[in-house]
């Protein structure tokens, strides 16, 4: 049988090991063995059935050998962070039984077009192996994996348990994947799916629920295109009494809303259709107590096309709202501070930046317990039409909302001073994402590099777990990131740096970095091979447009045979001695064997 | 006619909207723009790290995957551009004029059909547009066409008035001499 770790001689010093299923553990220490203390099985399964953290798994399953087997018989969830660090056939070995598995496949660089199609993370391997491994599996979650209607349906029919599937940034299926588990899935509690790269070929696949389903508690399609037939939608969310998540896509009217409203008053988050009406003239008071029922509201999202108009109609469920996605809602400034006026409890808050400064003075002045912010771009490639947000805005939010903790800004123009501000406002930090659109663009107003500002927020934001930087900016940044970024665990770099310093100071700096990707960095060979040692410790790292070359991953290859050291080519193939995209990760399953002919592994 | 009136048919040679007193355009530094580069493949920035000189606004040359914003967020924002009103409840569309140099933007909310549209039209641009027809061809110098949901240029006028407004992003006045027949 198969085993992850080297040796489970429990009086050995256990060194730190990359065979890890799931995060990065924290630590290596050495143990003795602890005779078997009296201690049933049983009893120290029961106790540990009681831990859900993977970390804390991690390192229970790393005390004994004892601790080792309770834990692994007691394993529910399994986490994946990257699909080819391990193999089906290893987790089913080493987990027997597992109700709920997480996988996540290409890297992120991928949401934007930088990993070409057909590159892998095809889920169906892992179906195979599990419908003879863990045949009472019933939550599977997907992110960025290549699934197909033949997984879908393969997935429908073998799984009898099944209950919840959620499918994050994921391509290569249709709704008519969608159609066999709406058929096929007596249990399911949870659909929800999210962002996909989906073919959608009409709302049929809804009408597939069957009329005894009623076990369903999260449904979301909010982001589907076709219509829905909206009289199987009604009686699907009318018989589904535990309904608590509701996300309808956009092709739902604001009165088919009022009706769907009224079957489900415990619902707890909400995704609305189109958030107006086609004749104005029709009252907008037969919607004022649209929501007067939910009680329970706790997330609001959706919302599209609103006008000042029908905005207010959301007014009487906004004192309990926690998070309020409006993100594809195009509010201006004074729209979106009468609707704040109202939400006292928010802790996450997105936003388009058609809100501007003005938008975001409201935000500051109405929300003190905000803990995130995500401000999107409503015109990311065309400057004509709106300035968006500046640094006035962002520095008005931490003026007002001192517990921030996550941030996600997209902006044309930032200073160093207005970082630093921000930082001292907000010393708690976790994620901080800036984004200044123009790449390479300095402080607009000192026209200095961008690098005082990531220094003040490392040094001031120690909690800091991840970061991603933009802007003009030279080696400095890097070191600072090294030199204080202690908790630092993902980090995005693009059109960044000076020379191979940059990279090097922060693979030797951050402790906990886990996640590393680059693109169009001045870093070359030598700061790759910096990396040798630090690279088992981490999840990945994504190099693409940057200086390395083929001979520096075949030297990093040569090292360190339990990485995967992969190369994608250019179509044009241009130089062949360039590494144009490097994507390195720690694997115990070897190299690939579904390796597409343009991914080469050294 | 009232100066703002006067002011918008004056012939200028500035880019279509600009002006030397636009009210929008924030008083602080507009955003420096270096000369970095449009492709992912060329050289870094290190030469430009000196205090960068203010370069011309950038051509719109679109580095593959920057920003950073997901495909999906990205189709839902260009197909916004069509069908979502820019101020309050109306639907505005740019209108362009062969030979004008500046844009127009009319609401087509206002109007209930298409003759309605081309009076606007007529009354905006000071010239005659006629819509075409089978028989008679083009009844004027000047024809509609506009650019649908899909990216299509249409003659207008083909289909019902309550479809048109639903599916015109927006709208060219083109010399009937260079409408090429289908």
């Amino acid at each position: 049988m198969m085993l992850l770790q080297p040796s489970m001689d429990p009086n050995r010093k256990r060194a730190k090991s990359v065979d890890r299923v799931d995060s990065v553990d924290s630590g290596s220490e050495s143990f003795e063995s602890t005779r078997k203390c009296g201690f049933p099985d049983e009893v120290l399964e029961r106790v540990l059935s009681l831990i859900d953290s993977h970390k804390d798994r991690s390192s229970v399953s790393l005390v004994c050998k004892d601790w080792y087997n309770a834990e692994r018989w007691s394993r529910r969830d399994v986490f994946i962070g990257n699909c080819y660090s391990v193999s089906p056939e290893i987790v089913a070995a080493r987990f027997p039984r597992v109700r709920s598995v997480t996988l996540k496949g290409k890297p992120r660089f991928s949401d934007f077009n930088l990993v070409p199609e057909d590159w892998g993370a095809d889920v169906h391997p892992w179906l195979s192996v599990f419908s003879t491994a863990y045949p009472f599996l019933e939550e599977l979650r997907l992110k960025r994996m290549a699934v197909t209607d033949e997984s879908l349906e393969f997935l429908a029919t073998n799984f009898h348990g099944f209950k919840a599937l959620s499918l994050l940034s994921c391509d290569g299926f249709s709704t008519d994947g969608l159609k066999a588990i709406a058929t096929h899935c007596k249990n399911l509690t949870e659909l929800d799916i999210q962002e996909n790269g989906i073919d959608d070929l009409g709302g049929h696949w809804l009408s597939c629920f069957p009329e005894s389903l009623t076990s369903l508690e999260v449904l979301n399609f909010a982001s589907l295109n076709s219509e829905v037939s909206f009289d199987a939608l009604e009686k699907l969310v009318s018989r589904c009494k535990s309904l608590r998540v509701l996300k309808v896509n956009r092709n739902v009217s604001l009165d088919q809303l009022q009706k769907l409203l009224l079957h489900c008053p415990l619902l707890m988050e909400l995704g609305t259709g189109t958030f107006m009406q086609e004749l104005i003239s029709g009252p907008v008071t037969e919607f004022k107590t649209m929501f007067s029922n939910c009680k329970n509201l706790v997330t609001l999202s959706g919302l599209w096309d609103t006008t000042p108009l029908y905005l207010p109609v959301i007014y009487p469920a906004c004192a309990s709202l926690t998070f309020l996605n409006l993100s594809y809602a195009t509010l201006r400034s004074d729209e979106l501070a009468n609707l704040l006026a109202h939400c006292k409890s928010l802790r996450r808050l997105w936003l388009l930046d058609t809100v501007g400064d003005k938008g975001l003075e409201a935000v500051g002045s109405c929300c003190p317990l905000l803990e995130e912010l995500r401000v999107f771009p409503a015109d990311p490639f065309d400057q004509e039409i709106f300035l968006g947000v500046t640094e006035s805005g962002f520095v008005s939010v931490s003026h007002g909302c001192p517990k921030l903790r996550y941030v996600l800004y997209f902006c044309r123009q930032m200073t160093n001073a207005a970082v630093a501000t921000i930082a001292r406002n907000c010393p708690d930090f976790t994620h901080f994402r800036l984004c200044i659109m123009n790449p390479g663009q300095p402080d607009y107003l000192t026209k200095e590099p961008m690098d005082d500002a990531f220094g003040s927020v490392v040094k001031t934001c120690t909690k800091l777990q991840r970061l991603a930087i933009s802007g003009l900016l030279t080696d400095r940044t890097f070191e600072y990131i090294g030199k204080y970024a202690k908790n630092l665990e993902t980090l995005s770099v693009a059109f960044a740096g000076s020379s191979d310093l940059g990279m090097e100071s922060v693979l030797k700096g951050c402790m906990k970095l886990r996640k590393l990707e680059i693109r169009d960095c001045p870093f070359g060979n030598a700061a790759l091979l910096s990396g040798l040692t630090k690279y088992e410790s981490m999840r990945s790292l994504w190099m693409s447009a940057c200086n390395v070359t083929m001979n520096g991953c075949r030297a990093l290859a040569k090292e360190k045979p339990r990485l995967n050291v992969e190369v994608m080519r250019d179509e044009e193939g241009s130089d062949d001695s360039q590494a144009h995209k490097v994507y390195v990760y720690r694997s115990v399953a070897g190299p690939r064997r579904d390796a597409p002919p343009f991914v080469l592994t050294l | 006619m009232d100066l703002i009136n006067f002011e918008a048919t004056e012939l200028r040679l500035g880019l279509p909207g600009s002006s030397t007193d636009e009210p929008e355009i924030k008083s602080t530094t507009s955003p420096v723009n270096t000369n970095k580069r449009s492709s992912p493949e060329m050289d870094s920035n290190v030469s430009d790290e000196n205090g960068s000189s203010r370069s011309p606004p950038p051509t719109k040359a679109q580095v593959v995957g920057w920003p950073p914003v997901r495909s999906y967020r990205k189709n839902i924002l260009q197909g916004r551009k069509s069908d979502q009103p820019e101020m309050g409840s109306g639907m505005y569309v740019k209108v362009s004029m062969d030979g004008a140099p500046y844009l127009r933007k009319v609401d087509l909310k206002v109007y209930k059909s298409y003759g309605e549209l081309l009076k606007g039209l007529q009354e905006m641009f000071k010239c005659i547009i006629g819509l075409y027809s089978e028989r008679e061809g083009y009844k004027s110098e000047h024809a509609p066409t506009y650019e649908d949901k899909d990216g299509d240029w249409m003659l207008l006028g083909d289909v019902p008035w309550e479809m048109f407004i639903t599916s015109c992003k927006r709208l060219r006045i083109m010399k009937s001499c260079e409408v090429i027949e289908s």
